[in-house]
């Protein structure tokens, strides 16, 4: 069988359960509670976005499912199987751009892929150029990060993310630094991209709006110490456009629950 | 081409001011020789054979103990950013010797050696270890840490992070600090030939040196201009195509 298209040929999806999880960060003498027992489930091919005030632990909840920290107690769980260590099943995304700057953006997105084992160097390069292209910047494979605008950027890094075919996209903050033109472009894309590559997505954001309109649920946290709030389901047909007035219906629930807890939490 | 027309009229009008300040005999032809006498010493030497082989002897003790003070830097300072044990150790070590000026190292290095090769390339592997140690040392210290989580997702771990990661990533530091070694090197060796008469080879220096003692200041001027081209020649070798890289890929202004 060729090997370029069992590369490209979709993975099943994976659940994700996050049970009963709690961490606790120390640094000097101050001790954080960054998560108190937080349980979550994400479905196969599920996009669920989390939102939550600064400082109530989403990146912490990403870095554990992606393998880079553990769980003080409790435990992320990938189908079933314990989570113990980072791996290419689950690709993250960050919000500045990791993008390494010494390779170009066909050695960016070709990183990964040099450590996928059982591929020929050649294949590894049709791989790379069909996600290249899959982000639209073809033209740019032989680019230096630093010409690129923030948005080319975030591309490059959606596209180093998803070429080794991860089961499981974790996106923290991925669009915030970009400017609301370039964002609005990206949502479109990036759901079109997303109905090509499903992906199991989790991913966090500041922005209500941008939850409602990539998510299928939304997840709400508060903070000292992190707990999972609310949910909402978004049921909305897709692709969605950001400035749909249903959207924003959805997105004023959610901002209206937001400040509620808010309230709440400073009496 | 404009750019090299603008340098060759500078250098030809530079030489032809020399000539010129010689012409108006205000200088005993003793102190500053005709740049056409300089350039007839030049054409003897190499005829003689006597440049070319003391440029051999330099450019063998530079190069050799130039490299072996990078291949053994590196390391050490990938080590003293990687472990708090050694930071405290080589590093504070490295630190303080890279304070010392390198010329300082000959006396040791001709009582522990003699006047051989040897001590040479201890002086030049002294000039260059310390300052690569320390600038590889900062500079895995400034990777931002995202760029290890982001290779970890990848499945990049051990010695792959070390090697494709952290390395590149300290590039811009590693070639400031191997090009400052450069001129330390360069420096201390240059001293330590032409104050002390090195058995096992005679380099430029020690031609330099003698060019005073036969007061043959032809010879002096000339040894000089190509001790000036080694080093112009390094610079374009060794460093411009590592600075192009890091223009080309970082972005970062070329000096
Ligand atoms: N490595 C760490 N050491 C100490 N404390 C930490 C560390 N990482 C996170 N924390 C603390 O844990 C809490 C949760 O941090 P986290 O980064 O997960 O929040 P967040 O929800 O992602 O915030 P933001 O929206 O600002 O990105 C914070 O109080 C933070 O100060
Ligand atoms: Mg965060």
């Amino acid at each position: 069988m060729n090997h370029v298209a069992a590369e490209l040929a979709p993975v099943p999806c994976a659940k994700l359960v996050i049970d009963h999880v709690s961490k606790w960060f120390h640094s000097g003498v101050v001790k954080t509670h960054a998560l108190d027992d937080v349980s979550l489930t994400v479905d196969e091919a599920e996009f669920v976005c989390l939102v939550g005030p600064s400082g109530c632990g989403k990146s912490t909840l990403l870095n554990m499912i992606a393998g880079l920290e553990m769980a003080d107690q409790g435990s992320v769980l990938m189908d079933g199987k314990k989570v113990v260590g980072s791996g290419r099943e689950r690709m993250m995304m960050f919000q500045e751009s990791a993008l390494f700057p010494w390779l170009s953006v066909l050695g960016n997105v070709l990183f990964g892929l040099k450590l996928k084992p059982g591929l020929k160097d050649s294949e590894r390069l049709e791989v790379a150029r069909y996600y290249i292209k899959l982000v639209g910047l073809e033209r740019y494979e032989r680019a230096n990060i630093h010409e690129l605008s923030g948005g080319m950027k975030q591309r490059v890094a959606l596209a180093r993310s998803l070429a080794p075919n991860p089961r499981v996209l974790i996106m923290d903050e991925p669009f915030a630094s970009l400017d609301a033109m370039t964002r609005e472009q990206l949502y479109g894309d990036l759901q079109t991209i997303w109905a090509a590559r499903k992906k199991t997505i989790v991913f966090v954001t500041h922005n209500v709006r941008e939850a409602v309109c990539l998510g299928d649920r939304v997840v709400l946290f508060s903070p000292n110490p992190g707990r999972v709030r609310e949910q909402f389901r978004i049921d909305l047909p897709r692709p969605r456009d950001i400035n749909s007035p249903s959207l924003a219906e959805h997105a004023t629930e959610i901002t209206r629950a937001l400040k509620q807890h808010r309230e709440v939490a400073a009496e | 081409m404009k750019r090299f027309l603008t340098a060759l009229l500078f250098f030809v009008a530079l030489l032809w001011l020399w000539h010129f300040l010689v012409d108006s005999g205000r200088w005993s032809a003793m102190l500053l020789p005709d740049p056409a006498d300089v350039g007839k010493y030049l054409i003897s030497a190499v005829k003689d054979g006597t440049l070319l082989e003391t440029t051999w002897v330099t450019m063998k003790r530079l190069l050799i103990g130039y490299f072996a003070g990078i291949v053994v830097g590196i390391p050490l300072g990938l080590l003293t950013a990687r472990f708090l044990w050694a930071h405290d150790t080589i590093g504070t070590l490295a630190l303080g010797l890279q304070t010392l000026p390198s010329v300082c190292w000959v006396p040791l290095a001709l009582m522990w050696f003699g006047q051989t090769e040897a001590a040479m390339f201890f002086v030049v592997i002294m000039g260059t270890m310390w300052s690569v140690v320390i600038s590889t040392d900062n500079g895995v210290r400034s990777v931002p840490p995202i760029y290890a989580r982001a290779a970890r997702t990848m499945g990049s771990n051990g010695w792959h992070t070390w090697l494709r990661v952290i390395l590149p990533a300290a590039l811009p530091f590693i070639v400031s600090g191997v090009k400052q070694g450069w001129a330390f090197a360069w420096r201390s060796l240059m001293a330590a030939e032409i104050y002390v008469t090195i058995l096992t080879g005679f380099g430029l220096g020690h031609l330099l040196h003698y060019g005073r003692e036969l007061h043959a200041m032809d010879q002096v001027i000339g040894v000089m201009l190509v001790i000036v081209a080694i080093g112009l020649l390094a610079d374009k070798v060794l460093f411009a195509p590592w600075e192009a890289f890091l223009h080309r890929r970082w972005g970062t202004q070329r000096n």
